[in-house]
């Protein structure tokens, strides 16, 4: 194993580990919602849900890192240039991370003043990170794209998913530097906002993705390199194509001109054409290697991961992209039952499908099969789309009743929240998200174990 | 696309600069802002009225724009975004506020905190919000100062002179009991 590929399994743990942390403040999260009470004076609701979106994209973004540390010795046949530098900014990423948690946690918010911006809470959603922190992310994505470019100039070799990768890092670095201002003028501050979550979260880290699944598909189903790079070609146009202005559905009423209606309507609902390529492209493989293959979590996982991304991010989010929809869903429950169903389609399961690609590696097993994985991805699947159904729901009720009739006021927004529907829906949330953490834990159990508990075959094995 | 995104960013950032064509300067919060239906839009638009100062004191442009700069240091430091939303954006916990300034619900903390204004009942609540809870959710103390919660009510007053294409829908008309 090279050292990157050391590197790789730690970053890869920290990861699961961050998942775990993720899972249990959103269970806290939908748990405030039941009894507003928990917890009153100590940790409040705005910290848990701060904890709980925070650690989502940086166990995501250990996932990413991780995967890539993983493969790209593999890609340029050598040990990456400068592996020392991350080696030792895995440990400082790591106590950064643990210190903003506890810092949250303890201190929680400061007073109107640049000093709790830099070391408290920057108040902004998905980057509330104190700024010496989002300095951090930036010198480690620095020193990560070190490690790509610095390998690929040494080696004068580029293959088509590395070129890829290495000109997606660009805007993935200099849009994170959106993470520090603090701008007074509100639609101004969401105008620049939008750039860093829309353009990272659904564009560059769809590549990311995007590039990380052709690695996997073609370890896992031995499909050729050829054909993966045609197709992260065309998700990368698609992506570009729709996803650039597709921006625009998150400008409808943040103060811009009425020009953005049209223009992100139309462009975002363009915008499950790339996720509906991933989906083509998952059945034709599987289809083409008659769903052949010697680690079959890593394969459904990566089958969720395509089914996911296309229905999460494609089809829940056309259903609230267009203006007239949008209007009566932004910032409600229906929102947020698109967000979880997003994220976990297009990026967590596919880390996961990663993970264990990597333990059978590392671990030298013929085939990873078993009864346990089975059951931690029925509860992690059932349990998310469970969550996913009951905000929708929840969320149904919220835009018709605090919006469409009660009239979007303090006392309307009650009405919501208290309608029968929209508590059901909170409750049957919480009930999923249990089911969830059950997966959780089985997954991690399944992961430490895995090696132990299945049969070494030769690799040359094969399980139908 | 690009391209095309970097002309309309261009465009955009003119409309919503203070003073542009849907967001109005600092000193709006000298005047009195409703919000009425326009049939030309088809929904609710911002509309300046007659001079209304915050806490009957007029501001300059230089001294409205401490005063915002301020209250919007207060939204980040208390992280308020991640409890409510403005524009739409944030957590989905407590209320939006991009119209908290106009909502009828300031008269019954007027009546009990006592306070002579909607903005000073504002104010007393913002201070201590456990006293004055009205709802099974509750807005924690978050250490707001007077100034604070001063500055924090002029940009909630500002803000809701913002152009945002009628978000939120129907504001403030009832259509029946849910």
């Amino acid at each position: 194993m090279y050292r990157s590929q050391h590197l790789a399994l730690k970053y890869l743990t920290a990861a699961i580990a961050l998942f775990g942390v993720m899972t249990l403040a959103g269970l806290m999260a939908a748990y405030y919602y039941i009894n507003p009470d928990f917890l009153f004076g100590l940790l409040h609701f705005n910290i848990t849900k701060i904890l709980h979106i925070d650690t989502l994209v940086i166990w995501l973004l250990m996932g990413f890192i991780g995967a890539i540390y993983w493969f790209l010795p593999e890609e340029f046949g050598r040990e990456l240039v400068g592996i020392w530098a991350a080696e030792i900014l895995f440990y400082v990423f790591c106590a950064a991370v643990a210190v903003v948690a506890v810092v949250f946690i303890v201190v929680q918010y400061g007073s109107s003043d640049e000093t709790a911006l830099w070391f408290i809470n920057q108040g902004r959603k998905y980057v509330e990170a104190p700024r010496w922190a989002a300095i951090g992310v930036v010198v480690v994505m620095l020193v990560f794209a070190f490690n790509v470019l610095g390998t690929a100039y040494a080696t004068r070799r580029i293959t088509g998913i590395t070129a890829v990768l290495m000109i997606d890092l660009v805007p993935l670095i200099l849009l994170y530097l959106d993470a520090f201002p603090a701008i007074t003028n509100m639609s101004e501050d969401q105008f620049w906002w939008w750039w860093l979550v829309h353009l990272w979260v659904e564009a560059t880290w769809e590549v990311l993705i995007g590039c990380i699944m052709a690695w996997t598909v073609m370890q896992l189903l031995g499909t050729s390199r050829r054909i993966v790079e045609t197709w992260l070609y065309i998700e990368v146009a698609l992506v570009l194509g729709t996803g650039i202005l597709g921006l625009g559905h998150h400008y409808f009423w943040i103060g811009t001109p009425n020009y953005w209606l049209t223009i992100g309507g139309f462009f975002s609902a363009l915008e499950p054409l790339p996720l509906l390529r991933m989906v083509i492209h998952a059945i034709y493989d599987a289809g083409t290697h008659h769903m052949k293959t010697t680690n079959r979590p890593a394969f459904y996982w990566m089958m969720a991961e395509a089914f996911g991304n296309f229905l999460g991010g494609g089809v829940w989010g056309f259903m609230i992209t267009l203006p007239q929809v949008n209007l009566y869903a932004h910032g409600t429950q229906w929102t947020v039952s698109h967000g979880h169903f997003a994220f976990w389609g297009a990026y967590a399961c596919g880390v996961l499908s990663v993970i264990y690609l990597v333990v059978q590696k590392v671990r030298g097993l013929g085939h990873v099969n078993g009864a346990l994985w089975k059951w931690s991805f029925a509860a992690l699947n059932i349990g998310l789309i469970g969550m996913v159904g009951a905000l929708l729901v929840s969320g149904f009720a919220q835009a018709f009743v605090e919006r469409a009739i009660g009239g979007s006021t303090h006392e309307a927004f009650i009405a919501g929240q208290e309608n029968r529907w929209f508590v059901e829906g909170m409750v049957t949330r919480l009930i999923f998200g249990l089911l969830f953490a059950a997966g959780y834990v089985a997954l991690v159990w399944n992961l430490v174990t895995v090696g132990r508990r299945v049969p070494v075959l030769t690799a040359a094995s094969e399980v139908k | 696309m690009a391209a095309l995104l970097v002309m309309l960013t261009l465009d955009s950032l003119a409309v919503i600069r203070p003073g542009g064509a849907n967001v109005p300067l600092y000193t709006v919060i000298n005047q009195h802002i409703d919000y009425r239906f326009d049939p030309k839009r088809g929904h609710d638009m911002p509309v300046i009225g007659e001079p209304d100062p915050l806490f009957g004191k007029p501001l300059n442009a230089a001294a409205a724009a401490v005063l915002i700069d301020k209250g919007k240091m207060v939204i980040q430091s208390r992280a308020c975004m991640d409890c409510h939303t403005i524009f739409g954006n944030g957590a989905y916990y407590a209320p939006d506020l991009t119209k908290a300034w106009l909502d009828p619900a300031w008269e019954t903390w007027q009546a009990i905190t006592g306070a002579a204004t909607r903005e000073d009942a504002m104010v007393t609540f913002l201070m201590d919000p456990v006293k004055y809870r009205t709802w099974t959710r509750t807005m924690p103390n978050l250490g707001i100062t007077q100034s604070e919660a001063e500055a924090t009510v002029g940009y909630l007053k500002w803000i809701a002179a913002v152009d945002t294409n009628g978000f939120p829908p129907n504001f403030g008309h009832m259509q029946s009991t849910p």
